[in-house]
């Protein structure tokens, strides 16, 4: 973790006198250490007590719960980088494996993350009967599924694009596999990838949050947390108690960037791999806490050693396989794409078999209609967020002093999980009769808009100065200088920051078209609703259908529109 | 030094590479042969260059020998043994220096160490002792971001001299760093060598620059292009350390200046292009740089006729830079070439006093009938009745006879100079070539 020079551990009795770096470190890593034993220990409590203990709104309970549901997303993080790991490496390795794992993924990031998790609690729950634990891993499996994808996908990338010469050298050199894993491989893939963590946790607190109190049929399970505590406080419609779930939440997240994300950008500035010195360097007060601790560094020190050997492991025999052959065998080829579509079809007639039992075409029919009246909810907002946000983000990009202020606001806001606030949302409508087949629209991007314009500002403030400055001197203004300046200029990070809104937006359907507020409910027409309805009423061929075609709108929604766009912005629009 | 070199004929070589061929197989039917019919001997003692244009395989031949690519054919033998992938006891320093950013001077040069399982206190010693005989002490705990190109490259000599190779393959060394500082290594490198100070037992050195060649190598292969062979072999017996400005030094630069520029006569006296085809291997030469050296010949003290190794050190351009635009000026007739000398054509001589319309139409009119690939084109789109044609219907033409990164590079530099030529347009976007001009 921390970054020491080798020279430094030749004066290691020095370095085992503590100094006042590591009282600060120790006491953040013991208590983090403690909390989490906690939490492991109350896990393990039997099912029965906790569908018997219900949240309580106590605000005094709140840091208990912000906790939980900080492991939650800790535990799922650490599952997702495992997933990462594996998946990535296999794909990128493997041509076989690729040409079946990366479309499997692909559809995977399509799929709506709120949708299937009535069948993993039930999955989870039979795994690990009478214990929370199967609840705790189901909710945790719900906010790595929205993790995982764009995690791996990154590091799948970044391992198909190594710099040819580091790859040679670690040929010429005769590196091991996994010498070559941890040299070479994932290094390289370190900015992506801590990147890529970032947006996920950004997204995984809405997740969290929806996920804590699940009801599948005639089960209710709540585990204790942040989304609970809303969750219940909306059944009791207490205002004031959403209130400090909000504060809660708040500092959850701003404690969350200060404490883990920036030391890790931070921490990750060394993964770079052009070799020139960057102007901006990412700085971290407690990543600076951290590499200043001698002592820290001295207690690593025998898992360092021990990892630094690992390295130097040699298989027996020395003999290093070729690389693979360019022109592979027809044969075995010919077999693999046998097994796959075979595969394939298996798993697509039991899927009709299972759907078609109790459903038909007006079912089908039904769903696809549901579907569009959603996805224009989607495209209507994220044209009218992006004709608000666009002007704004590059009004602020412009000024340097203002983009230091608002960006990490903007950032907050994009994690911050707005199903914290559909609560409120729900009171206006309800009060003011408002019609709930607009008004839910606003809600299903209130938290992925915001994506939108912390790309636009990080776009306008990336746009070269010559440029600008060109501008200026032949006095291009008005609509010229968006057309043929500006909007080029932004073009890639808006596409960017668009796919990531809509995709937030469509998982965010199932929860923002139906809502509840004590037993008012407020529904609009779409296939969120439909599969909110269906996953309380327990209908499990309905949900599959539900998901099966909202999966396949996003999949050719992205295919369409998004991937082109990005395809288009990075051959044409690039900047360097 | 000079001893050695006399007696290494008759020492049993350390590596040999025998009958090696090399071949990619092409987007449409058919290979690209890269190396055709390779011999190559490396003995202990001394430094063997790799000199050639780029595209004549050097590098393809370097990483053969290295076991990082396998040869379609022949074979390579190391200490009695085939090489079937990376060996024990070959090193090799990389162009773009290729360290790890990630990791400090003195982890990078522990990371060969650590691939061959050395205990961790061997492995921090003579990690210590290779930055020490380089020259980057006090630079142990810096990342390679931190440092400068030569000091950066001297961590790649550092890194490969750990694992006490017997051999050292070098691609192109210096050529990514400045003229000043490539000297610097280049002088500290060969005084290790000299002094024996260097574990390394035999060097081969892909270069495509002359002086250099001359400079280091006891011995020099020059390959020719398309198939990369070997043409010549020429030892250099002058004593270390050499003298750029020694007549000899500089005979034997012009010598190899000469055998460089032949390559385009051997091959037409071959039979191989009776006449020009389409499908000849064109590279990117801005007309910019065409008429400056053509301003440059005209002028005096040259008067239309210059010796390359002269002009290549005015321009500041090494051999790979300047001979792919004196070749594109005799291409389309503004110069030619004899002995390692170029001179203006009667065309190149009317170019340099025209002014730049006048220029534009006789750089036309030559291409127009020089570049048979250029005519070609023209003659489509007159024939064709919208006057346009799309670029994949030339594109699979050159296909046929060239590699799909040379048809690339072919189509662009024919667009360049037909667009300076005003010749036809071509629509990126559309990827369509059309007579429409858009100035009028």
């Amino acid at each position: 973790m921390s970054n020491p020079s080798y020279l430094s551990l030749g004066s290691t009795a020095r370095a085992l006198v503590p100094n006042r770096w590591d009282l600060v470190a120790l006491l953040v890593i013991l208590g983090g250490l403690a909390l989490a034993a906690i939490g492991v220990h109350q896990a393990q409590v039997p099912l029965e007590s906790i569908q018997q203990t219900t949240v309580t709104l106590d605000p005094s309970n709140l840091p208990d719960y912000a906790l939980r549901t900080t492991l939650r997303m800790l535990g799922a993080m650490v599952g997702s980088l495992a997933f990462t790991f594996i998946y990535g490496a296999l794909a990128a390795k493997s041509r076989h494996l690729e040409l079946v794992l990366i479309p499997i993924l692909d559809i995977l990031q399509s799929v709506p993350v709120l949708g299937y998790i009535s069948f993993t609690v039930v999955f989870f729950m039979s795994l690990f009967p009478g214990r929370v634990l199967g609840a705790e891993l189901a909710c945790m499996f719900a906010i790595w599924t929205s993790q995982v994808w764009n995690m791996t996908f990154s590091f799948y990338q970044s391992l198909r694009t190594l710099p040819l010469d580091l790859e040679e050298v670690s040929r010429s050199f005769r590196f091991s596999a996994w010498q070559r894993f941890w040299r070479l491989e994932v290094p390289f893939s370190m900015p992506g990838l801590i990147w890529n963590m970032m947006m996920s946790m950004s997204g995984g607190w809405f997740f969290v949050v929806a996920s804590e109190a699940i009801t599948v049929g005639d089960t209710t399970i709540t585990l204790p947390g942040i989304g609970a505590y809303v969750a219940t406080a909306i059944q009791e419609k207490n205002l004031i108690a959403i209130g400090w779930g909000l504060v809660t939440m708040t500092v959850v997240i701003v404690l969350y960037d200060i404490l883990l994300f920036r030391p890790l950008v931070a921490w990750s500035d060394k993964f770079r791999s052009e070799l020139t010195a960057g102007q901006l360097v990412p700085e971290s007060f407690f990543l600076d806490i951290i590499r200043r601790t001698r002592f820290l560094g001295t207690i690593t020190l025998p898992i360092r050693r021990a990892f630094g050997a690992t390295l130097r492991l040699r298989a027996p025999s020395r003999t290093i396989a070729l690389p693979r052959l360019p022109v592979p065998s027809k044969l075995v080829d010919g077999v693999w794409y046998v097994i796959v579509i075979a595969g394939a079809a298996y798993c697509g007639w039991q899927l009709v078999q299972y759907v078609t039992t109790t459903l038909g075409w007006a079912d089908l029919l039904e769903a696809a209609k549901l579907t569009v009246f959603t996805m224009i909810r989607v495209i209507v907002l994220i044209a009218l967020a992006s004709l608000v946000w666009v002007p704004i983000g590059v009004w602020i990009g412009l000024r340097p002093g203002w983009t230091a202020k608002v960006q990490p606001l903007a950032q907050f806001l994009a994690a911050f999980p707005a199903n914290l606030m559909f609560p409120v949302a729900v009171v206006m409508i309800v009060k003011y009769s408002l019609n709930a087949e607009i008004w839910v629209g606003p809600l299903m991007i209130l938290g992925t808009q915001w994506y939108i314009l912390f790309n636009v500002i990080a776009g306008a403030s990336a746009f070269p100065n010559d440029l600008k400055e060109a501008a200026t001197n032949f006095r291009i203004r008005n609509w010229q200088w968006w057309r043929t300046v500006m909007l080029p200029g932004i073009f890639p990070y808006f596409v960017t920051g668009a796919i990531t809104a809509s995709g937030g937006a469509w998982n965010a359907s199932i929860v923002a078209e139906y809502m509840k507020w004590g037993d008012t409910t407020v529904s609009a027409n779409g296939i969120g609703s439909y599969i909110a309805r269906m996953t309380e009423a327990g209908d499990y061929p309905r949900i599959v259908l539900g998901i099966a075609v909202m999966s396949l709108f996003v999949t050719v929604f992205n295919r369409l529109l998004w991937r082109r766009l990005y395809t288009y912005a990075a051959n044409r629009m690039r900047l360097d | 030094m000079t001893s050695l070199t006399k007696t290494v004929t008759t020492v049993e070589p350390l590596l040999s590479v025998s009958g090696v061929r090399k071949t990619f197989p092409k987007a449409s039917a058919g290979d690209v042969v890269i190396l055709e019919d390779v011999d190559l001997a490396l003995r202990p003692g001394e430094i063997v260059g790799l000199l050639g244009r780029s595209g004549s395989g050097k590098s393809t031949l370097l990483r053969i020998t290295a076991g990082l690519i396998t040869p379609s054919g022949g074979k390579v033998i190391y200490r009695n043994h085939p090489v079937t992938g990376p060996a024990e006891g070959i090193a090799m320093v990389f162009q773009t220096f290729a360290l790890f950013p990630w990791l400090t001077v003195l982890e990078n040069v522990e990371a060969g160490l650590e691939a061959l399982g050395v205990s961790e206190k061997v492995m921090r010693r003579r990690a210590l002792a290779a930055i020490d005989l380089i020259g980057l002490d006090g630079f142990e705990s810096a990342y390679p971001r931190e440092l400068s190109g030569g000091m950066r490259q001297r961590v790649g000599f550092a890194r490969a001299m750990v694992v006490d190779p017997a051999i050292l393959l070098m691609d192109e060394p210096f050529s990514a760093l400045d003229v000043l500082t490539a000297e610097t290594l280049r002088t500290d490198f060969l005084e290790l060598w000299t002094e024996g100070k260097l574990p390394i037992q035999s060097v081969l050195l892909v270069t495509h620059n002359i002086e250099e060649a001359v400079l280091m190598c006891d011995r020099i292969l020059v390959l020719a292009s398309n198939p990369g062979r070997i043409t010549a072999e020429i030892k250099v017996e002058l004593p270390h350390p050499r003298n750029r400005y020694d007549p000899v030094f500089r005979g034997m630069v012009d010598d190899i200046y000469g055998r460089m520029t032949a390559r385009q006569v051997s091959t037409v006296s071959e039979g191989k292009a009776a006449a020009p085809a389409i499908g000849q291997w064109l590279h990117r030469v801005s007309t910019n740089l065409m008429s400056g050296l053509i301003e440059l010949l005209a002028s005096s003290p040259f008067d239309g006729r210059a010796d390359l190794p002269v002009i290549g050190e005015k321009l500041q351009l090494e051999v790979d830079d300047l001979l792919p635009i004196t070749e594109a000026m005799e291409l389309i007739g503004l110069a030619e070439m004899r002995d390692g000398d170029i001179y203006l054509t009667t065309t190149g001589r009317l170019f340099a006093d025209s002014d730049v319309q006048a220029r534009k139409r006789i750089f036309a009119e030559h291409l127009l009938s020089n570049v048979p690939l250029a005519g070609h084109i023209r003659r489509v789109l007159d024939e064709r009745p919208g006057h346009r044609a799309p670029r994949v219907r030339f594109e699979s033409e050159l296909e046929d006879i060239l590699s799909e990164d040379a048809a690339d590079e072919t189509l662009r530099a024919v667009i360049g100079w037909a667009r300076y030529a005003e010749l036809f347009s071509y629509d990126d976007k559309a990827e369509m070539f059309s007579l429409e001009n858009p100035s009028e």
